[in-house]
């Protein structure tokens, strides 16, 4: 497994709200096995990534070996293990939105940021994410922004709402 | 809660409506949400209020109406519920919105600038039988939905049909797997019904995972009550008593619109315990996929309702003996749920006087890529392509040249010009080299290159693919390898003939169907668009000017 993760450990911070809000969200669920996908997707909308103790906390709780709750975390592409930015840049890369120019969007913001896909600039502002595909076909190129969506995007627009965040 | 309560509803929101002047829905689908469909809706809200007109118009958000690229759209029913007249307006900015309310409400007439349906050929060449209900209910409004006939089938189901004699309504229908492989629905569901077990599960596949497909999503979000009592329909017919949907995380507005339905379902006591007064019980719950395309298999898809990784399964035995827990299960896409009210409450027969001798029904395509109007359409089985390009999506802009339409998202094919008229039915498809796959339909035109799109769709199926077994983890990769090598310009004809090898292993020895369909655009690519490849390895050329070749590359071609 990797080193451990900087950010703030959930066990360690005894008055941690969040660990709370996770205990009870594992409560809803009874503590079943099964309902790992559930409790995972609880964890990040709390702490925004799954940290190492996290994944840790809830192989305990739902009494699963560590191995399968991190495979489980590693598998879907929409857990995340690291910290993400403060705001999040996501260029879809469906096929409507591809054969609309989506890889030239990705290209533009790849330079601006100085990241490549999936990966969180320097200062912790800004991730570049790519999609598959969000169900946006009907306005593509479509692009993310933290948890808006816009459609018939281009480069020079993308680039406009990137930059006012790194300003 | 028994047929006439179910009426009492209906009539309480008719009446609601007939009191009021009009109706004004709001497209609230994700692609009106994202030019701020919701900003319209508050808008409108706000000066129908202001004026003290309240009680005069019945003001709504509704499902995805289809035109996403016209949007925000705004819907206004006038006249009498029995004689209504409808308005639409594309396109609504602020300053629309206030003359819509203006109009409508205090002159008494339309604003302006408005379609109608019928004349619109991107909605008159449409038959709607999934799609029905969009834009005419509100889907967090349950009793909006009664109205329109929600769970009238269910109850017509429980109370006067057998459950042998509603997979018989299903088989005569006609109906096949949405989901793109096209399996007989009934047979599936007899099936399951026959399959010993004391316990069985429904679950709607709604991981739509491909890309370039949204109808899933649009059904889930627009019409979630459709859905839901389809399912219930299923279990009835098959002898469950608990479902799953399973939708991705992708779509966090139907995880939402789905959440509310279910809420309010249960509230009626249309799911639980006793529904109708009967002695059937069925359950729904959740289940939020988590960003895997390997999900939409069936194996996989069970794997992940049970909290792990979702990685398919060898098949037989298969779901409708062994799913799962080891259960029966039925698994149906979402838009083949939502066809099964509608076959209950008209019958089987109904449905099967639509479409072609082999296809029966309706389809729910998402047109998108280079189409003047893009969105959320639903078709007659046996609509040629040229119907669907050229009328209902208007052509393509910019005064290019149609090159090919791409089916079956990863899965599926390209369909060049020459067979513009092929009638989109499964089997027509299938001889083609193409499926009908989930609905995504993706328009190209001349600035398309092919080899680049086959290069894409191997990418997407190398990321994707679960990593179980060796000839789709390493065969994808070795053929987006040899995919690159040729946009490069660096490639040979020995490499074109060493991906076609290839493309026959990946799809002959495959575990699961994403390896197995994987090659499929690599296939049809190399069969309509030779040509394209023979630029790329013997004139270092990319005809569309996709590509970008290296330098050695060009420096090898004999000026």
């Amino acid at each position: 497994m990797r080193a451990m993760n900087v950010a703030p450990a959930p066990t360690a911070a005894g008055g941690d709200k969040r660990l709370k809000m996770l205990d009870a969200a594992i409560r809803r669920q009874q503590a079943q096995p099964d309902a790992l996908l559930e409790v995972l997707h609880s964890a990040q909308e709390l702490y925004g990534f799954l940290a190492d103790d996290v994944l840790v906390h809830v192989g305990r709780s739902l009494k699963l070996p560590l191995s399968r709750v991190y495979g489980v975390a590693t598998f879907y592409n929409h857990f995340t293990l690291a910290p993400k930015g403060e705001h999040t840049c996501t260029v879809c890369l469906g096929t409507a939105c591809y054969v609309k120019g989506a890889g030239e969007i990705l290209r533009a913001a790849r330079r601006e940021l100085g990241v490549a896909e999936g990966q969180t600039t320097a200062d912790g502002k800004v991730s570049l994410v790519v999609a598959r595909c969000v169900g946006a076909c009907g306005i593509a190129p479509a692009v993310v922004f933290d948890q808006e969506m816009a459609g018939k995007q281009t480069p020079e627009a993308v680039l406009a709402r990137v930059k006012g965040w790194t300003r | 809660m028994n047929r006439e309560e179910l009426e009492q509803i209906a009539e309480r929101w008719r009446s609601d409506r007939a009191r009021r002047r009009c109706r004004i829905s709001v497209c609230c689908g994700s692609g009106c949400q994202s030019v701020g469909a919701d900003a319209t809706l508050e808008r409108i809200r706000g000066r129908v209020r202001e004026a003290g007109l309240e009680g005069e118009a019945l003001v709504h958000g509704s499902g995805c109406i289809g035109l996403c690229q016209a949007g925000p759209i705004v819907e206004v029913e006038a006249g009498t519920p029995e004689a209504p007249t409808g308005h639409l307006y594309l396109t609504v900015d602020d300053a629309t919105a206030d003359r819509i309310v203006s109009s409508h409400l205090v002159d008494g007439q339309p604003a302006g600038g408005e379609h109608a349906r019928a004349q619109d050929p991107f909605f008159a060449r449409q038959v709607q039988v999934v799609l029905e209900n969009a834009g005419r209910i509100d889907p967090e409004d349950i009793e909006s939905c009664i109205a329109a006939g929600a769970y009238g089938a269910l109850e017509k189901a429980l109370t006067e049909l057998t459950p042998q004699e509603v997979i018989q309504e299903i088989t005569t229908s006609g109906l096949r797997g949405r989901g793109g492989a096209g399996y007989p629905t009934g047979l599936k569901w007899s099936t399951v019904s026959k399959s010993p077990g004391p316990r069985k599960f429904v679950i709607c596949n709604g991981d739509e995972g491909d890309p370039g497909a949204f109808m899933d999503r649009a059904v889930m979000e627009g019409d979630p009550h459709k859905v839901l009592e389809g399912m219930a329909i299923a279990a009835y017919a098959v002898g469950a008593d608990r479902g799953y949907v399973y939708v991705r995380a992708e779509y966090p507005l139907a995880v939402k619109r789905l959440k509310t339905a279910i809420k309010q379902a249960e509230k009626l006591q249309l799911l639980g315990n006793r529904i109708f007064d009967t002695g059937f019980n069925f359950r729904v719950d959740l289940r939020i996929g988590a960003g895997a395309f390997v999900c939409g298999e069936e194996t996989a898809l069970i794997a992940s309702v049970e909290g792990k990784r979702g990685t398919p399964r060898p098949r037989p035995p298969y779901p409708a003996v062994s799913g799962l827990w080891g259960a029966p299960t039925l698994i149906n896409n979402v838009e083949t749920l939502a066809n099964v009210p509608t076959i209950v409450r008209r019958g089987g027969a109904w449905l099967a006087g639509i479409g072609t001798a082999r296809s029966k029904g309706t389809k729910v395509f998402a047109l998108a890529g280079k189409v003047m109007n893009t969105g959320l359409i639903e078709v007659p089985m046996g609509i040629t392509l040229r119907q669907i390009i050229f009328d209902i999506g208007g052509g393509i802009p910019g005064g290019k040249k149609f090159k090919a339409a791409q089916t079956g998202g990863p899965s599926g094919g390209c369909i060049p010009a020459e067979h513009l008229d092929l009638p989109v039915d499964y089997d027509s498809l299938a001889q083609v080299g193409t499926i009908m796959g989930s609905g995504g339909l993706i328009v190209m035109d001349e600035s398309s290159c092919m080899v680049d799109v086959a290069k894409y769709f191997i990418d997407f199926c190398r990321a994707e693919s679960c990593g179980k077994c060796i000839p789709c983890r390493a065969g994808t990769v070795q053929m987006h390898e040899l995919l690159s090598r040729i946009t490069r310009g660096e490639g040979t004809w020995d490499d074109v003939s060493r991906l076609e090898e290839l493309a026959d292993l990946v799809r002959a020895t495959s575990l699961c169907g994403l390896g197995q369909s994987a090659p499929n655009p690599v296939v049809s690519t190399l069969r309509y668009f030779r040509d394209e490849y023979g630029a790329h390895v013997a004139e270092k050329r990319c005809p569309a000017g996709v590509c970008q070749m290296t330098a050695a590359a060009r420096q090898g071609v004999p000026a």
